[in-house]
């Protein structure tokens, strides 16, 4: 077999791949979708208003609902204290308000 | 046509016995290439999915929230604005909520304690979060031990565990009744954490909100695109993982195309000087740079995009776990929905294959414009 022949095969079987990935996504993935369908429902039942994504402090469990200057609320300049606080930069909406 | 293609047949078939002559250099380049690309995909997919996960998972969440602020923090607030704020006109329902946090010493986890309205059969019961579940080693009928404001230990009994599929929402939840609540950290009658302010017409929400504002300066209302929107920043590019991450990914890839940009090693150049003395035209030789460079970085942004998808989609994104747990004790497992915008696989395909192929023709116009005698002299 030539080696363009098989670098074409070997191209197009990648795309082939990468296009079902994205068509198994858009139609498979059912525990995913079951699993953003009941978050929806808890939040939706219990008012809730932030994912628990980071547990480890308020202001990064609900980083919507904590103190407007909260990643840096012991004093404006002060590092922050856990990793994810470095993850996490205050939104615009709270930057941009008095 | 068909010449044209053999033509580029011709050209791919040798630029890849070149590219394979040199075996060892060209395989960890494609390997180093591919591993760059999916980091910067698996980002790109993750940070995207998480949004849009947000996005659909709260817009559940309350129309409006209503804080009340003393010194700047955000302080309890007085049920007596729950008349006063339902009286506004476009407001259809006003929930006083109560919840608070508390720290685990034992096993060194904060949970979301709020005030359940589901009836529960009593004081003493307990609905869990199936991430304090598995982190207490709990099931339903155990019991939970929480020390009281006072330093009390008070056991509640385990009703039911919240299902595991909701886990991105409530893996950290205890949920106990108003009275359970209210004794376990002394909460003042009268008083609730925040209100939760349904609007008739989404539309509405703005004026509601500025109306709560005025009749209450004191208080900070919390619009539900707020919320969303925090999400969206959350895990926008300039959000501090992207940065960094995305930073130090297109870092090593423009050190990576520079070092190829920047220069030919000897031996290329010979056999440029050697295809240009045979009788190859500059624009052969440009057009097998052409395909050496897009073979390498088409295999790579494919391959690459493929790991991101599998490493983000089937893996859960075992990668950033640790980057994401930080500290918590308690971390929710969660399956993402895939999606996957075509313009952010455009984006990448441009800013990795399109550079790199750039980056190996430049150097090679070069070296195939100057004398045959001399590039194999050189």
């Amino acid at each position: 077999m030539r080696k363009s022949t098989a670098f074409s095969l070997f191209t197009l079987g990648n795309a082939i791949l990468l296009a079902l990935l994205l068509c198994s996504g858009r139609y498979g993935s059912g525990e995913a979708r079951a699993m953003q369908e009941a978050s929806r429902i808890v939040v939706d039942r219990f008012q809730l208003t932030d994912l628990c994504l980071f547990t480890e402090a308020r202001y990064t469990r609900h980083p919507s609902m904590a103190d407007l200057h909260s990643a840096f609320q012991d004093h404006p300049m002060a590092l922050e204290h856990f990793p994810s606080g470095s993850l996490v930069s205050p939104p615009r909406f709270r930057r941009d308000r008095p | 046509m068909n010449r044209s293609v053999e033509r580029h047949r011709n050209v791919l078939d040798f630029a890849l016995s070149s590219l394979l002559r040199r075996k060892g250099k060209n395989v960890s380049l494609w390997v180093v290439y591919t591993l760059i690309v999916s980091l910067i995909a698996a980002i790109v997919f993750y940070t995207h999915a998480l949004k849009r996960e947000a996005a659909l998972i709260l817009q559940g969440a309350p129309d409006i929230v209503v804080q009340k602020m003393v010194a700047g923090r955000h302080d309890l607030v007085p049920v007596g604005y729950v008349e006063k704020i339902a009286a506004i006109r476009g407001v259809r329902s006003v929930r006083p909520r109560l919840w608070g946090y508390y720290y685990d010493a034992a096993t060194g986890a904060n949970y979301t304690l709020m005030a359940s309205d589901d009836p529960l059969p009593g004081p003493g019961a307990a609905d869990i979060g199936s991430g304090v579940a598995r982190t207490l080693h709990l099931t339903e009928g155990d019991f939970l031990p929480i020390r009281a404001t006072d330093g009390t230990p008070t056991l509640f009994q385990v009703r039911k565990v919240l299902p595991y599929a909701s886990e991105l929402a409530s893996s950290d939840l205890i949920l106990l009744s108003e009275g359970d609540l209210r004794a376990l950290f002394d909460f003042p009658r009268g008083f609730a954490t925040d209100l939760a302010v349904t609007v008739g017409n989404p539309a509405e929400r703005p004026t509601i909100a500025a109306k709560i504002a005025g009749q209450f300066p004191d208080s900070r209302p919390i619009l539900n695109s707020e919320i969303l929107r925090t999400y969206d920043s959350i895990f926008d590019w300039r959000g501090g993982m992207m940065v960094v991450m995305l930073g130090v990914a297109v870092l090593a890839f423009v050190i990576f195309a520079w070092d190829k940009a920047t220069g030919l090693s000897a031996e290329e150049r010979r056999e440029i000087g050697i295809l240009k003395s045979v009788g190859w035209e500059t624009g052969d030789v440009l057009l097998l740079k052409f395909w050496e460079g897009a073979a390498i970085s088409l295999a790579a942004f494919l391959c690459g995009t493929i790991l991101a998808y599998i490493q983000v989609f089937f893996l859960s994104a075992s990668l950033f776990e640790p980057a994401l747990k930080g500290w918590s004790v308690l971390y929710p497992r969660f399956k993402l929905v895939p999606d996957v915008d075509p313009y952010q696989l455009a984006v990448l395909f441009f800013l990795t294959v399109v550079p790199y192929t750039v980056a190996t023709i430049i150097p090679s116009w070069r070296a195939a414009t100057v004398d045959p005698d001399a590039a194999m002299r050189s």
